[in-house]
């Protein structure tokens, strides 16, 4: 069997996995740079079966996923910057009512409607922090097509398995560049499939009762279990509770099944870094300038590697300090005034040894970009 | 249809609120507030099972049993 | 089933405030629903935030309460992707026509079966007796306090506009009426709409005097008419009762299935 081989734009490379993974209900509505995700599924998506929905606005995208998505079906959204700032509402339920889904965020210039056309990284915080309240958030992201098909079908694989909304960080260099994709076989990559329960019909079921292994299987609406779904505070059959002890262990369930899980759900390639002496750390778009970077500089003999994160939130500690351990400098590689270099300083050993290479105009980060500064660190001068 | 005719007032004295809907609604005045501000049938002879008290109870306190809903 | 069959009676006596007309809404909701012989596993019932919304957690259907406003937009959802269930949406007029009146007006442009009921008391009670887009001229309000100067809505009127296919108006005095036009919304093809006017005795009531719940719920019977009667005629001000819209235009879900056919080279 041969793999199906196209020339596509990231934001299809990402409808692609979408499709791969199985996904049976999308809502949206036009932003750019992520119109194409929209585009496509509203092409593909009914002849695979699935349903496409135009909404009114992204409030309503998201709300129109979590409706789907109880009744059983794979969801996903997508959108961009002031797109995402109105979805955070829908987010923070879904996070609560623990909705499987997927939010793809094609991230643009920002704040506010920024620079629609350029790409950026500076939502890598709203990801996080977006949501009003203590939460915890999963949030992917991948620097080839190749890559945001696997991790699209990561990002529906994790959120069906911990029932819980996956961000996914594209930007807007990746969504818009063509290249090569291949799309693995069916069977090729694992597909995980909504655990529902076994309870059978008359005996109690708990929509919010984890099991031993900490997942919780759910009921179709429309099944034999009727139960209550809310963003209040709720007890084990989702009624609205204020009782402390359950509220306190509701936030507890809902970070912990996360923030437990750091080194599980990271996702991250390393280049070079066994014997490099400074490590890059970068994602998304900026991972390929640092890559180019490192490869460049290798075949002059300068002992450098590239640690590139896929798996942003929970952030990936251990992998960050463990992969910096014992280098000259750290340099962080993103296309923001700097939010991961925050991360990976807290990570690491010596922080003092931790910079920033960064680029916040509009324009992408070239790899020369990146080498002035890395001479810099250096001390060799431009 | 035969006309209905009422068996018994079934008043949730849990779930009634007091509200006096049904004592000011009711068009034989058949209902009266008690001491506890409860509603209670005072004078079930005049009842014409209308159902009027029920379908408005906004606390779903109150039911009309007929001999027919027995049937 | 006896009525009781269709609540969760474990959260009774509910929280609503004595005489509040949301509670009528309730009682009519559920005879509607045990005329129609409705199973309670085909129905969901969305709502959003408020007073109202609370209904949604009494009943014993799959119930879904969401975000302030956003009912309808989660019941799209449900609706389109399931579209056998029975998808009940009972929102406040704050909750529909303020921070979901965008919802609402593209709910009733699609013309995606579900039934919304807006159960209009014109205020916001939750929060402590806020105008409401519903208040209208006048009303007093916690927000208002010099009466308010902000003009009214009219559900019926932007339900019509927006494209809904069954609109319908009552009040909680007309608790039969009700159920009749929750009965017939509920088996409508299409989007409908059914405004309840209800009374709340604990802020709107207070607020611009109109006494107890037993002296405003029988304010209905007088301040409304049923459609095209004299007494419309002679006092232009009374607020019309019944159903305004009935039509059969193509359903969303419908629809859908059509584009699916199309999509995998049918017709």
């Amino acid at each position: 069997m041969s793999r199906q081989v196209k020339f596509v734009q990231g934001n299809e490379a990402c409808m692609e996995g979408a499709l791969y993974a199985g996904v049976q209900f999308y809502a949206g509505y036009p932003i750019t740079p992520s119109s194409e995700i929209t585009e496509g599924m509203a092409m593909r998506l009914p002849a695979a079966g699935g349903k496409f929905i135009q909404m009114e606005d992204e409030i309503s995208s998201i709300c129109a996923i979590v409706g789907a998505s109880l009744t059983g079906h794979k969801v996903m959204t997508a959108t961009s910057g002031p797109g995402f700032s109105l979805m955070q509402e829908g987010l923070g339920y879904a996070i609560m009512a623990e909705i499987p889904c997927v939010i793809v965020n094609v991230m643009r210039g920002g704040p506010s409607t920024g620079l629609p056309t350029h790409g950026s990284q500076g939502d890598v915080m709203q990801a996080r922090w977006g949501v009003h309240g203590d939460h915890s958030i999963v949030a992917l992201t991948a620097s080839s097509h190749q890559d945001v098909f696997e991790m699209t079908v990561e990002a529906f694989n994790i959120a069906e398995t911990y029932r819980t909304p996956v961000i996914l960080l594209l930007d807007e260099t990746v969504g818009h560049m063509r290249e090569k994709l291949e799309i693995p076989e069916p069977g090729e990559l694992p597909l995980v499939e909504r655990l529902r329960t076994n309870v059978r019909e008359g005996v109690n079921y708990h929509p919010y009762l984890p099991r031993e292994d900490g997942r919780l299987p759910m009921s179709d609406f429309g099944g034999v279990h009727r139960f209550n779904v809310t963003g209040l505070y709720h007890d084990m059959w989702g009624f609205p509770t204020s009782d402390p002890k359950m509220v306190h262990d509701l936030i507890r369930h809902l970070i912990d099944k996360i923030e437990n899980r750091v080194n599980v759900l990271a996702r991250y390639k390393e280049y070079y870094l066994d014997d490099a002496e400074r490590v890059m750390v970068s994602y998304g778009c900026s991972a390929r300038s640092a890559l180019h970077v490192v490869k460049d500089r290798r075949q002059r003999g300068e002992r450098l590697g590239l640690l590139e994160l896929q798996t942003l939130w929970p952030f990936p500690a251990d992998v960050v300090k463990h992969c910096c351990a014992g280098k000259k400098s750290v340099i962080v590689v993103e296309m923001n005034t700097g939010q991961i270099v925050h991360e990976v300083k807290k990570a690491v050993d010596s922080p003092d040894n931790v910079f920033l290479a960064n680029r916040v105009d509009g324009e992408y980060i070239t790899p020369p970009d990146i080498l002035k500064i890395l001479r810099l660190i250096q001390g060799k001068g431009v | 249809m035969a006309k209905a005719k009422l068996k018994e007032h079934r008043i949730n004295r849990d779930w009634c609120k007091g509200c006096g809907i049904c004592v000011e609604l009711c068009p034989k005045k058949v209902l009266e507030m008690d001491a506890e501000e409860k509603s209670a049938a005072v004078r079930p002879e005049d009842c014409i099972a209308c159902k009027l008290c029920e379908m408005r109870c906004p606390d779903l306190a109150i039911e009309i049993i007929t001999e027919q809903d027995e049937k | 089933m006896a009525l009781k069959d269709y609540i969760r009676e474990r959260f009774f006596p509910h929280m609503w405030c004595a005489g509040c007309g949301h509670g009528t809404v309730l009682n009519s909701l559920l005879r509607a629903v045990e005329q129609l012989g409705l199973s309670k596993n085909e129905i969901v019932m969305v709502s959003g935030i408020g007073c109202s919304a609370r209904i949604s957690g009494y009943v014993d259907f799959h119930s879904l309460h969401t975000l302030h406003g956003r009912a309808l937009a989660f019941a799209t959802g449900v609706k389109l992707s399931k579209p056998e269930l029975n998808v009940i949406v009972p929102m406040g007029d704050g909750d529909a026509l303020a921070i979901g009146g965008n919802h609402f007006l593209h709910a009733a442009r699609r013309n995606i079966g579900m039934t919304a009921i807006v159960m209009n008391n014109k205020i916001y009670g939750m929060t402590g007796g806020q105008f409401s887009p519903l208040t209208g001229i006048g009303g007093m309000a916690t927000t208002a306090p010099y009466a308010s100067i902000d003009r009214s809505f009219d559900v019926v009127e932007i339900a019509k506009a927006a494209g809904a296919t069954y609109v319908a108006r009552s009040t909680a005095f007309h608790a039969q009426e009700c159920t009749k036009m929750i009965h017939d919304a509920i088996l409508h093809d299409g989007f409908s709409v059914v405004e309840i006017m209800t009374q709340c005795p604990t802020y709107y009531g207070r607020k611009n005097k109109l006494g107890e719940a037993p002296d405003m719920i029988k304010r209905f019977k007088d301040i409304t008419t049923p459609i095209g009667s004299k007494a419309k005629q002679e006092n232009p001000d009374l607020i019309e009762r019944g159903v305004f819209v009935e039509k059969n235009l193509p359903e969303y879900c419908a629809e859908y299935d059509k584009i699916i056919e199309r999509a995998k080279g049918g017709a």
